[in-house]
């Protein structure tokens, strides 16, 4: 809580902070971002009306493109701050990381449903959604995902009620919330973990397919572990972005995240070990080094995206300073992104040939999808009490 | 065990007689040749499947004997024993049938196109030009099979080099033709062991991976089923989450207490 002591700006109730009323500023950055949002909507009915084939890129050899591999495999993982930050403040109790948690909760929570948008898109029967829980396909991961979006936006919806009656003056349903409010938070933290595993184990089924590099049998693993070591990077990352945008002085927060890089880094050696030690017992450890353009791509993924930021979070003259902090918070989410696209695109296109490069409207849904999430995390910060810390309900 | 198929690489011409008629029996359209989707073949490159051409004989030029030879091979559906379409198919689309053919349903399918990034032979196709697409393949001629007719290739073939059967009696009619011309043929019936076992059988005189085929003998395929890797995962996953679960709620409980004695 020490560090919290800092923190120039004063804690006040919320029409003293809010005035009661709705509140989004305008700003060149925001128009910006609206007319991108704007062109999302424009290219996703252009989608609708025209089909997969005249708006997309994608083709019999390449079934799956961007919008897997970016929207939902990248932003999946990402959101996972989402849940290490619930982990470390509601099950470990650690208190003074709680506005952290209710900052990433907003972004997991707005993160999936945006994901949940752009895989509509990706499917070519769209209207034929609820089918698997109909048919009961059991014996597919894409199943478990299914599950996973499905009840892990239910459970955040539920968590979200505790922040917005807070704001919605109603105290007797935030006081039901607030009780169910540890439920909640373990069944997140398991579907998140599934969810997260789930995705990566779609690709058990590209045995012989994908390159021996990605593919195991563990692949699942692989995923959780990566999204649990970016869960503080992901911290480090928002809450930069977040300082800058709300001219808060990012330095305050180092020595709570410190400790978290701390976690992270272990977390880290824990994933280099483990996929060390599965490449050598399938046999294919040397073949990172075999000069391919997989084995480079691997290569740029193991050194700058794992065991750069073992070595930067391992030094405390790094891990404590606001500059070594992000920037080996940086290079552990571009490692993250960079082996999702690897497992997509890199791992796979010596059995799919042909070739695919997204079409503008697939960027540009997917790049709308991440302004729409900008802009909705800003307007509930600045509507809802995400930043300051909490202290009149401890009363 | 079901239907299956008995393609002999010695046999076959080329003359794609049963590529014409898949096409008529079907009622599948020709492939745009404007559709950059779509490949712009020369007969004699092997091309991949479309979803408007189920079958398609593939020319390989071969060197036999100091000498350049041309083999054609079949590329359809393999309808495998344990399919990976059906296992990846979170919608049950597709349906390995006590006949032998593995069929979809374009009722449940939901467009995600696992099928077509699982199957391990590449041969689920999309109809990329439509609004609602359905995903095509070979069908084994499902009508014909249930009523005891051969699928329309097999009635098409000139030669014979592809015939239809019990899947069992087809492997024992393959190792026969092995046995009695010895040299005729490299000792190896393809789709016995590949993923398990597939309804479409191969024997060639050419070692298979000459044909642009991937053999369990030279180690690029599985022998097992693909869903025996996929089921192995998945059956522990209530038990991880429930033992997660479990974990975190004695975490929470531990903390909780830790802070009330605190404070």
């Amino acid at each position: 809580m020490a560090s919290l002591g800092t923190y120039s700006w004063k804690v006040k109730s919320y029409d003293e902070v809010f005035g009661g009323k709705w509140y989004f500023r305008m700003s060149p950055y925001r128009v910006l971002a609206l007319a991108l949002v704007g062109l999302m909507a424009f290219s996703m009915a252009y989608r609708l009306i025209m089909g997969l084939g005249p708006a997309t890129n994608l083709n019999d050899h390449w079934p799956w493109g961007l919008w897997i591999a970016f929207d939902d495999l990248c932003g999946i993982a990402l959101a996972a701050g989402g849940f290490f930050t619930v982990f470390v403040a509601h099950i470990l109790n650690l208190r003074q990381y709680k506005y952290i948690a209710r900052a990433s909760l907003i972004t997991a929570w707005f993160g999936y449903i945006v994901v949940s948008l752009g895989v509509l898109m990706d499917l070519g029967r769209w209207y034929n959604f609820w089918r698997p829980f109909v048919s009961w396909g059991y014996h597919s991961w894409l199943f478990v995902v299914l599950l996973c979006v499905v009840f892990y936006q239910g459970v955040m919806t539920l968590q979200f009620g505790h922040i917005f009656f807070e704001r919605v003056n109603a105290p007797r349903l935030k006081e039901i919330f607030d009780k169910i409010l540890p439920v909640l938070f373990v069944s997140g933290i398991v579907i998140a973990f599934l969810h997260q595993t789930a995705l990566g184990s779609l690709y058990i089924a590209m045995i012989d397919r994908q390159n021996p590099l990605w593919w195991s049998q563990w692949i699942g693993l692989f995923f959780f572990l990566s999204a649990v070591y970016v869960g503080p990077a992901m911290c480090v990352f928002e809450g930069s972005l977040a300082s800058v945008a709300y001219k808060l002085d990012f330095r305050h927060e180092v020595p709570l995240l410190a400790p978290l890089a701390k976690v992270s880094m272990w977390v880290l050696i824990i994933y280099l070990v483990l996929r060390v030690v599965d490449l050598i017992y399938r046999g294919h450890f040397l073949d990172m080094f075999n000069g391919t353009v997989p084995a480079n791509l691997f290569l740029a993924e193991i050194v700058l995206g794992v065991i750069l930021p073992i070595i930067l979070f391992a030094m405390p003259a790094v891990r404590q300073t606001t500059r070594g902090l992000i920037v080996a918070s940086v290079l552990a989410i571009g490692g993250v992104i960079l082996n999702r696209m690897n497992v997509v695109f890199t791992s796979m296109y010596e059995a799919m040939g042909g070739s695919y490069f997204p079409h503008w409207v697939e960027f540009s849904i997917s790049i709308g999808l991440v302004s729409l999430l900008i802009m909705a995390y800003c307007f509930f910060v600045e509507n809802f009490k995400i930043m300051p810390e909490e202290h009149e309900h401890h009363h | 065990m079901g239907y299956g198929f008995l393609f002999d690489v010695t046999k076959c011409i080329g003359c794609r007689a049963c590529q014409a008629a898949c096409k008529q029996y079907n009622d599948l359209p020709l492939d745009s040749e404007l559709d950059r989707r779509y490949p712009r073949a020369e007969w004699d490159t092997p091309a991949p499947l479309t979803g408007y051409t189920w079958l398609r004989i593939n020319a390989r030029l071969v060197e036999r004997g100091g000498k350049a030879e041309w083999r054609f091979v079949r590329h359809s559906c393999f309808h495998c024993e344990r399919p990976t379409c059906e296992a990846v198919c979170f919608a049950h689309a597709f349906y390995k049938t006590p006949e032998g053919p593995v069929l979809y349903n374009r009722s449940k399918c939901v467009g995600c196109r696992y099928c077509m990034m699982g199957c391990p032979f590449s041969v689920p196709k999309y109809e990329w030009n439509v609004l609602f697409p359905e995903v095509k393949k070979c069908r084994m001629c499902y009508e014909r099979v249930k009523i005891g007719a051969p699928p329309a290739c097999v009635a098409a073939c000139p030669t014979r080099a592809v015939i239809f059967g019990d899947r069992g009696t087809l492997l024992h009619e393959a190792r026969t033709r092995i046995s009695s011309s010895p040299g005729k043929y490299v000792p190896y019936i393809y789709g016995e062991k590949e993923v398990g076992g597939t309804s479409l059988l191969l024997i060639s005189d050419v070692p298979f991976e000459e044909l642009g085929m991937k053999t369990v003998a030279s180690g690029q395929i599985t022998d097992r089923p693909v869903p025996e890797y996929t089921d192995r995962a998945l059956k522990w996953t209530l038990g991880v989450a429930a033992v997660w679960a479990g974990a975190l709620t004695t975490l929470y409980l531990a903390t909780k207490n830790q802070e009330e004695k605190e404070h």
